[in-house]
């Protein structure tokens, strides 16, 4: 059954300006999410997961940043095209973005219930006294005890904030949810803690995740599917099925060789030799082609296009063989 | 054989206006050389102040450290310089552990000019090997930490520490702010290290897959007290304390088949000020019942195998 | 190689510095007023001293293009010179409290404890004094001269840098190369000389350009009350005061020292906004 597409990322390309450079940030980046899909981007620092979820939002930094091409489609309208008015309607209301730092992303001077009523009002027409009552009900969603709505952030654990903060941008049921690396911030058991309340709340609200994440754990056990960000590309995109059992791009099967495993007995990792391109000059032909084991000639002549290996997986690859299809 | 490092009963305590906190309150391990040890836990469990501790980089309120069969506990300040050399940390930040004001020759070399005994061209042969021990080309030596990335960043680190060359390195989450990639390949550095100059390491993580790949023993943390220690296979295939497992139990496995029955925890780490006498897990421990309110003792459960829980027996028989 | 490399440090803050066209333009105005103090004697085309009774309040004319003061003194010459005067007072009262202040505040804030009690509240005891008025009892005391204005100054402005060095220190100490290079057994002396001092001063950088200005500002401002340069000698500050007497009827002879005053104070909070930006490490490409 395929389910109604939600977002709809097409060509996008989004590039900063800085004195003395062009970064290419996100290169021709093609991404659809499915209503109540949870999404993992996965990539390393500098690979441009937070840029793309920022172009969602258009809350790219204003001056050195531009979106060149492409189109971005929220439930059928071009949200590239939408004036600020109207994308102040969407944002927070039909997309809600969480943080990585749950530390600065609430004001310290205002008690946390009232940050959570003054974000619902922002988007409904009610009164304060309804804002508080929904804002006393998304506390008790996340876990947190309707009692410390008038406490203050700095009252608050790292783990207990990182739920203020996802019960913010739940507060006005948003179709979209941007989670960018939500619990990088928290201590193992409370990342658990925090990740298994997380998919609770998605599955009873069937609301859309896009969760930017380095940790393919975390990927592991969340995610319907993954989009693997390499240089401001999706290098492989698949149904977790297929990144976990069939990965096909040298860059994921690096990925997972780096990683330890917890039953694995050999002495040595097997990490990817050298380091991500430079944004500002990226190399012609395939854009892993320095670090690749695999690499023939002709990947650093013509940039690899998308290979469908199996129905819905992708590969961008010259050297990726479609299976059944 | 006497053991590399001894340490007996160690405690450090800090004053807070809350009250006394119990960041490392009486830890006991030992430590064989070419050895390493693990140390996990979660932030504020007083694993960094223990690492710092066995260096004085803060001194330790009581207890006893012995390296080499000798007490270095309270050292004069001449042993303690000679001490440092053998003894020797890696930073979890190379973003703030580097100076910015430094190029990479100039912070490697430091730890020689403050050693002195080299003229100036031995200084920088030395640097120069040191880089390629370290994997650093030659041509980053006057650049600047700004300039260059974190894993390049953390393999001056590396080269710093190794430029006395100790016996010792307590590594303190070295890896945790790297990406996966880089973190791999400077897993792999530090323990080709390990292997060509016999070091011993002291490994301080949170991150549980790193510590199992990299340790010979590993220790778990509690608000400053060792709450389990046992050889790294042992511990992650029979963890005995509560904690221990469901710290485990919390690992994000890297599959999407064996998906393991997680043990969630109640409510969070709190910080050891004023701790009261008994089990410091209680009241986020399932399995807690009056007795536990008593001070508990570290048990030898299996050889080479201590857990600090009174009911450790009857939670495995269940 | 060690000089190449200080060298590229300040090329690249010279480089972001370009940035900002005011602070150039500022930058190249006190270059200016430096060279212009400096060669005084060369620029000036007549003596600032010799009065001319004919010539007295006289208006421009082409030997004197700024016309002459009551007393009939070159007004040109007298700005010229009057450079001299004031930029010593802005510069070395400015050098004189930044010493102060960076030794204080750098080891107040790198011991603490009772250290830092201390001197911090012996400069809140100082700092209830108001400054103008410490000012002017130091110069009434040790007698009005330039070099007591500039000491007087000088020790007034020390608790601003001392606590700005200070705040900046405490946080400069709590980084992990500190303890790093504690680790690898580096004396307290070579922490802060090496390590704390060159990566606690920016912000301080800053205040020391824009507080030559307030000095020379301050300075005029004592030479106006007759406690700063003493006559014959010129100083904006103090040809603004004799002017009053003829306000009314020449008032060009107070605005060009005024314009003076101005434009290097102006120049001063221009290129300290400049480097405040240059030096700022998040701009770091």
């Amino acid at each position: 059954m395929a389910k109604e597409i939600l977002l709809a990322i097409r060509n996008l390309v989004v590039k900063y300006h800085t004195d003395d450079a062009v970064i290419h940030a996100v290169n021709n980046v093609n991404l659809a999410v499915k209503k109540g899909e949870t999404i993992g981007l996965v990539g390393e620092t500098g690979a441009g997961k937070t840029t793309i979820a920022r172009s969602i939002l258009r809350i790219l930094p204003p001056h050195t940043a531009k979106i060149v091409s492409g189109e971005i489609l929220f439930s059928g309208r071009d949200i590239t095209k939408l004036s600020e008015k109207e994308m102040c309607k969407i944002r927070g209301n039909k997309i809600a973005m969480i943080f990585q730092d749950p530390m600065t992303a609430l004001n310290p001077i205002e008690t946390v219930g009232f940050q959570i009523a003054e974000a619902i009002q922002l988007h409904n027409r009610i009164s304060r006294s309804e804002a508080e009552r929904r804002a006393c009900n998304m506390l008790e969603m996340v876990g947190i005890p309707m009692e410390r709505y008038s406490e203050y952030p700095h009252q608050f654990s790292g783990g207990m904030k990182q739920r203020v903060v996802i019960a913010m941008a739940l507060s006005c049921n948003p179709e979209l949810i941007l989670a960018d690396e939500p619990t990088t911030a928290l201590d193992v058991t409370i990342q658990a803690q925090v990740l298994a309340m997380m998919q609770s709340l998605k599955k009873r609200l069937g609301t859309s995740v896009v969760l930017i994440t380095h940790d393919l754990g975390v990927v592991a056990n969340t995610c319907n599917s993954v989009a693997v960000v390499y240089a401001g590309e999706i290098v492989e995109y698949g149904t977790v099925e297929h990144i976990f059992d069939f990965a096909s791009h040298p860059y994921t099967l690096g990925l997972f060789g780096s990683l330890p495993k917890l039953d694995s007995r050999e002495r040595r990792l097997k990490p990817i030799k050298g380091l991500m391109p430079d944004p500002t000059a990226l190399p012609q032909g395939c854009r892993f082609y320095d670090r690749c084991p695999e690499a023939v000639r002709k990947c650093s002549q013509t940039a690899p296009g998308e290979v469908e290996i199996a129905p819905g997986h992708l590969v961008k690859c010259i050297k990726a063989k479609g299976g059944a299809a | 054989m006497t053991p590399l490092l001894e340490v007996r009963n160690l405690k450090k305590y800090f004053k807070t206006r809350a009250g006394l906190l119990h960041a490392v309150d009486g830890v006991y391990f030992s430590l064989d050389k070419g050895k390493t040890l693990g140390v996990v836990g979660e932030s504020g469990c007083g694993k960094t102040t223990l690492g710092r501790t066995l260096l004085h980089l803060t001194e330790p309120t009581d207890g006893q450290i012995f390296f080499e069969g000798r007490d270095i506990t309270n050292p004069a300040k001449k042993d303690l310089r000679r001490l440092r050399e053998d003894m020797q940390i890696i930073f979890q930040d190379p973003y703030s552990s580097l100076n910015p004001r430094m190029s990479v020759s100039e912070a490697i070399m430091e730890p020689l000019i403050l050693r002195g005994g080299m003229s100036k061209s031995e200084m920088l042969d030395r640097t120069r090997q040191l880089m390629d021990t370290v994997g650093i080309a030659a041509r980053f030596e006057n650049s600047y930490p700004h300039e260059l990335d974190g894993g390049r960043r953390q393999r001056i680190g590396i080269a710093r520490a190794l430029a006395l060359e100790p016996k010792f390195i307590v590594c303190d989450e070295p890896v945790s702010a790297l990406d996966v990639s880089i973190q791999a390949q400077t897993i792999n550095l530090m323990l080709d290290l390990q292997e060509e100059r016999g070091l011993t390491y002291m490994f301080v993580t949170h991150d549980l897959s790193v510590v199992k790949y990299i340790s010979d023993e590993i220790m778990v943390m509690y608000l400053g007290q060792v709450v389990e220690k046992a050889p790294a296979d042992e511990l992650f295939c029979n963890p005995r304390h509560p904690y221990s497992k469901a710290l485990l139990s919390a690992i994000p496995v890297l599959s999407i088949h064996n998906k393991k029955e997680r043990i969630l925890l109640r409510g969070e780490i709190t910080s050891p000020v004023n701790p009261k006498p008994g089990c410091r897990f209680m009241a986020r421990c399932d399995y807690a019942r009056k007795e536990c309110n008593r001070p508990q003792k570290l048990e030898e459960c299996s050889p080479g195998h201590f857990v600090l829980c009174c009911r450790y027996q009857e939670i495995t028989d269940k | 190689m060690e000089k190449k490399r200080k060298q590229l440090r300040i090329f690249e803050i010279w480089r972001r510095l370009k940035k900002n066209r005011l602070a150039v333009v500022a930058f190249f105005i006190l270059i200016l007023l430096i060279l212009t103090a400096v060669f005084a004697p060369l620029l000036a085309p007549h003596s600032y001293s010799q009065q001319n009774a004919k010539l007295a309040n006289a208006p421009p004319s082409a030997r004197h293009p700024l016309g002459n003061d009551r007393l009939g003194r070159d007004i040109l010459s007298r700005l010229i010179y009057g450079a001299r005067q004031s930029l010593q007072m802005g510069i070395i009262a400015v050098a004189i409290a930044a010493t102060i202040g960076i030794a204080l505040g750098t080891v107040a804030g790198f011991y603490g404890g009772w250290v830092d009690n201390l001197s911090m509240r012996l400069l809140d005891i100082y700092q209830a004094i108001p400054m103008f008025l410490l000012c002017v009892s130091l110069a009434a005391v040790m007698g009005p001269s330039l070099h007591n204005a500039i000491i007087a100054l000088g020790i007034g402005i020390v608790p601003g840098y001392a606590r700005i060095m200070r705040a900046s220190v405490l946080t400069v100490r709590e980084k992990e190369y500190i303890e790093a290079a504690r680790a690898i057994n580096a004396s307290d002396a070579r922490i802060i000389l090496k390590h704390i001092v060159p990566n606690a001063i920016g912000p301080l950088i800053v205040q020391i350009t824009m507080g030559v200005g307030s000095c020379i500002l301050a300075g005029s401002a004592l030479s106006f009350i007759g406690l700063g340069v003493q006559p014959p000698v010129p100083e904006w500050g103090a040809m603004i005061s004799e002017a009053r007497k003829v306000m009314r009827e020449y008032p060009t002879h107070a605005l060009y020292p005024g314009l003076c005053v101005m434009i290097s104070v102006l120049a001063c909070n221009l290129l300290g906004d400049g480097l405040r930006d240059a030096l700022d490490p998040r701009l770091k490409n």
